[in-house]
Formats: C-alpha cells, sequence, structure tokens
C-alpha cells in the first residue's frame, strides 16, 4: 500500500485523505520535516497559500519539502498548495518552494462571488469530462517548456499542469467524488519506484 | 459554468480549516493578521471587547472600514451584519466580501427570524451554542457554523461549553437507533432529513470552527482538541500587549494543537494577554450567546 504524506498544515487535508482512502492508499498527516521521510508521495492541499507559506518557515520544513521534491518524490499541489510549488507568484513577492516551472497568479480570478465551478475536458484522465471546483482559485500564467500543461478552462488559460515528479491543478478534486487526478498522481508514484529500481 | 453553489460555499470554509481567522479595525491590523499567518480577516468597526464596554445599538461596520481593509490584504475578508438584518446582508455582498458572519456580536434586528441565506450568492457564517441551533441556522443556508462562547470576554469557558454541546449531542444521535431520530430531530428544532445525516455521518453538514473567548494559544489548541476545525479569535489579539507575537502563535498552536511541546513554545513571552471577564459579573441582558 502506498504511503501518501498529505502537508496538514492548514486547509482541505482531511478531504484528500479521504481520496486516499478510496483509492486504497495510506494517507499520513504531516506537519513536521521527520514525517516527510520514507514517504512514496505528498499531496500539499488547498488552502489559504499565504498561511500555509508561513507554516512551512517553521522546523525547517521548507527546506525539507525542497530537498525531498529535488530527490524525486511525486508531489501533487492542489491550488494552494500549486501557488507554494510554483517558481514566481504573482499577486506575492517571492516564492514560496519554487519546485516547479511556472508562474502563477493568485486569487486570478477574483473574490469569492468569482468562485465557480464547471466540467474541464483532462485528456490524460480521459471521459467524461471531470467536474472543477474553483474556489478563489489561481491560473497559470506562464509555462516553461519542460511543462507538460494538461487542462485548459475553454478561455485557453492553463489549470492542471506536470512537470516530470510534479502535479499541479488551479481546482479542487478532493472536493469531488471523483478519484481520477488522485488515481493519476498514485499512478506517478508506481514510476518512481521503477526508477529507484 | 456555475457560480455561489452551495459547494463553493462550503467549500471556501473547507479550506480556511485549520485556521484562525482574526477580528480587524484598520487596514494596519489586517496586514499583521495576514503577516501572522491568519487565512482570513474579520473587518469590522470595532473589537467585541470594545462594543461590549460601548453598550447601545452595534450595526455592521462603515463600507470605507471594510472596503480598506479588503484592499489591504489578499486573503478572505469577512464582515458582520446583524441578525435577520438581510439590508446589512445585502450592502456587505454588494462589497464583495467573501464571507458574511450574521452575528450575535451586533445587536439583533430581528429577535423571531434568521437571514434566508440562500437567497444570496456570498456565503454565510453563524453562531451556535448547541446542535439544534447549529442545524437551524444551516437550514437557513449558513454554509459554515462557528461556536458562539461569550465575545469580548477573553473568557473560553462559554466557548468550550458550546463546543461540548455540539459534539456532545453528534456523539449522542450517532448511538440512537433510527426509530428514535423523528423524536429527536422534533425536541433539537431540525428538520427530520438533517438529523438523519448527522446520525449518519457523525458530524455537521459544514465546516464547524469555535469563537467567542479564545486568548491564549492553549485555549486555541483546547478549542482543536474538542472538535473544533478553526478558530476565530476577536479581541485577544488586538487587545493583547504583543499583538504580532500572540497572533503568530495562536495560528502556531492552531496548526500543531496535537503537539504540547510546541503549543508550550508557542506559549512563551508573549507579554499580557487580554483582561478576561468572568461571565458571570457580565449583567444577563449582556450576555451575547444568548441573541437567536
Amino acid at each position: 500500500m502506498k504511503k501518501i504524506g498529505v502537508l496538514a498544515l492548514q486547509g482541505a487535508f482531511a478531504e484528500h485523505e479521504k481520496c486516499l482512502a478510496q483509492i486504497g492508499a495510506k494517507a499520513f498527516l504531516t506537519r513536521l520535516p521527520r514525517e516527510l521521510e520514507h514517504l512514496d508521495g505528498l499531496i500539499i492541499p488547498g488552502g489559504e497559500s499565504s498561511s500555509i507559506g508561513k507554516l512551512i518557515n517553521d522546523y525547517d520544513l521548507a527546506f525539507a519539502l525542497q530537498s525531498h521534491i529535488v530527490n524525486g518524490l511525486p508531489v501533487f499541489g492542489t491550488c494552494a498548495g500549486m501557488i507554494l510549488l510554483a517558481k514566481q507568484v504573482i499577486g506575492l513577492d517571492g516564492q514560496f518552494l519554487g519546485a516547479m516551472n511556472i508562474v502563477v497568479r493568485r486569487n486570478a480570478f477574483g473574490r469569492q462571488v468569482d468562485s465557480f465551478e464547471l466540467d474541464l475536458s483532462i485528456p490524460v484522465l480521459g471521459e467524461p469530462p471531470f467536474h472543477a471546483i474553483f474556489i478563489r482559485a489561481p491560473w497559470i500564467e506562464n509555462v516553461e517548456p519542460e511543462v507538460e500543461i494538461l487542462a485548459q478552462l475553454p478561455d485557453g488559460t492553463p489549470v492542471a499542469a506536470r512537470q516530470s515528479n510534479i502535479l499541479v491543478a488551479s481546482f479542487h478534486p478532493e472536493l469531488t467524488n471523483d478519484t481520477r487526478f488522485h488515481d493519476y498522481f498514485l499512478s506517478m508514484t508506481e514510476r518512481r519506484e521503477k526508477c529507484k529500481k | 459554468m456555475e457560480k455561489g453553489t452551495w459547494t463553493l460555499k462550503t467549500g471556501l470554509a473547507q479550506m480556511l480549516k485549520g485556521g484562525v481567522i482574526m477580528d480587524v479595525v484598520t487596514p494596519e491590523q489586517a496586514k499583521i493578521a495576514e503577516e501572522a499567518g491568519a487565512c482570513a480577516v474579520m473587518a469590522l468597526e470595532r473589537v467585541p471587547a470594545d462594543i461590549r464596554a460601548a453598550g447601545g445599538v452595534a450595526r455592521m461596520a462603515d463600507p470605507t472600514v471594510i472596503q480598506a481593509i479588503m484592499n489591504a490584504v489578499s486573503i478572505p475578508v469577512m464582515a458582520k451584519c446583524r441578525i435577520g438584518h438581510f439590508v446589512e446582508a445585502q450592502v456587505v455582498e454588494s462589497l464583495g466580501v467573501d464571507y458574511i458572519d450574521e452575528s450575535e456580536v451586533l445587536t439583533p434586528a430581528d429577535e423571531a427570524n434568521h437571514i434566508w441565506k440562500h437567497d444570496f450568492k456570498v456565503p454565510f457564517v453563524c453562531g451556535c451554542r448547541d446542535l439544534g441551533e447549529a442545524l437551524r441556522r444551516i437550514a437557513e443556508g449558513a454554509a459554515m457554523i462557528r461556536t458562539k462562547g461569550e465575545a469580548g470576554t477573553g473568557n473560553v469557558v462559554e466557548a468550550v461549553r458550546h463546543m461540548r454541546a455540539v459534539m456532545g449531542n453528534i456523539r449522542k444521535l450517532q448511538s440512537m437507533s433510527e426509530d428514535e431520530l423523528a423524536t429527536e430531530a422534533k425536541s433539537l428544532g431540525a428538520s427530520l432529513e438533517i438529523v438523519q445525516e448527522v446520525h449518519k455521518t457523525g458530524k455537521l453538514p459544514v465546516v464547524n470552527f469555535a469563537a467567542g473567548g479564545i486568548a491564549t494559544p492553549a485555549d486555541a489548541a483546547l478549542m482543536m482538541q474538542l472538535g473544533a476545525e478553526g478558530v476565530f479569535v476577536g479581541s485577544g489579539i488586538f487587545k493583547s500587549s504583543n499583538p504580532e507575537a500572540r497572533a503568530k502563535a495562536i495560528v502556531k498552536a492552531t496548526t500543531h494543537y496535537q503537539d504540547p511541546q510546541v503549543v508550550a513554545e508557542a506559549s512563551r513571552d508573549l507579554g499580557e494577554a487580554m483582561p478576561g471577564l468572568e461571565i458571570g459579573s457580565i449583567p444577563e441582558n449582556e450576555i451575547m450567546a444568548t441573541r437567536e
């Protein structure tokens, strides 16, 4: 059984825990650097990126996260998690973990009254379309060539992407009963195991 | 594309979980709260301790104050309206706030009815003292619940009473048999349907925070261990001697609430907490929690 950490500093970590249980993975709520050891993957959940971004500075957690990701730990960031992983964040000075070569705009769609949900075609997940829930969501403003865009809004705005071991989405698969996104992430952890062997 | 749905309303509250929502009265205070790691701020004209001291009728804040705070920070901004005052709610919604607190801390505008919150695009949070009150508010459209406590006292005893009442009642519901639920729904003053849901899931259908009297990191961790999914801190931060340090410490203790060593560390060298109020010393007509 795969051991997947869920960064549990603030936000919707319990929802990811539930999704992982549904697909037969074991979730570990992770708050301290030592809890990152021996994981097959890590999810950085939705929440308030500004809040999580402050809390990762305690106990050298940011440094520990960065080194695990550089060493190939598969990581999946949803909404705030995507903001934390981006190399550059617009609407904020600098970056948090700076692990992925994307530029992300925070609160890109506006305030809560502009939050929305819609069915989104995501080719790597197949049919039917994925029901995507955007809450004060960020979007991806720019990507470097090594980044694969996985989903776009009808107007072409990228809202999900992957760069080797890093997977991100602007929206919240953990708020739906559709586990295809989590299954896809779990398949990324399988491949890592093969590489290690 | 759909907006203003129940999923989006309850979803924002889910994103706030594990966090601290802080009362602020100026843009400067809002920035201190954001910098300390607050997951949202509550924009007010006066914190509850000052509302209590001032007496008279407490109303929604001046839109200029709310907007200045919205402009100062990038985290979600909440604002309060009076119980039943749906026009104050319309006004606050039109400003674009992220959540409205239909709050007993302000003077109620309607002694019989709460706002029918399903009519709004913006989500609402409401206070409760027990499970029945929570379920009534959810039925009216509250997408988030907070236990009331007694605001502006710096005394956590009422917050504990209300959280224990809600959690205890949920445990009781869970252990009941199906055929007892109708009578229990009647005594709770809630619909059978929602009572059946709580019986089945063992939790409220929306996120539940604690509020009213939280003044220290240990208070915050206590409420989390009792089952709160996050905390509101009102007067506790900006009525203390060192708001920056205390705000940061309460955020840390809320995240690491199960780790006494972290809570101990967070509790060090914070200076004076806000002066507390003994609940028994408050005249009965000045108790805010009984406003429903």
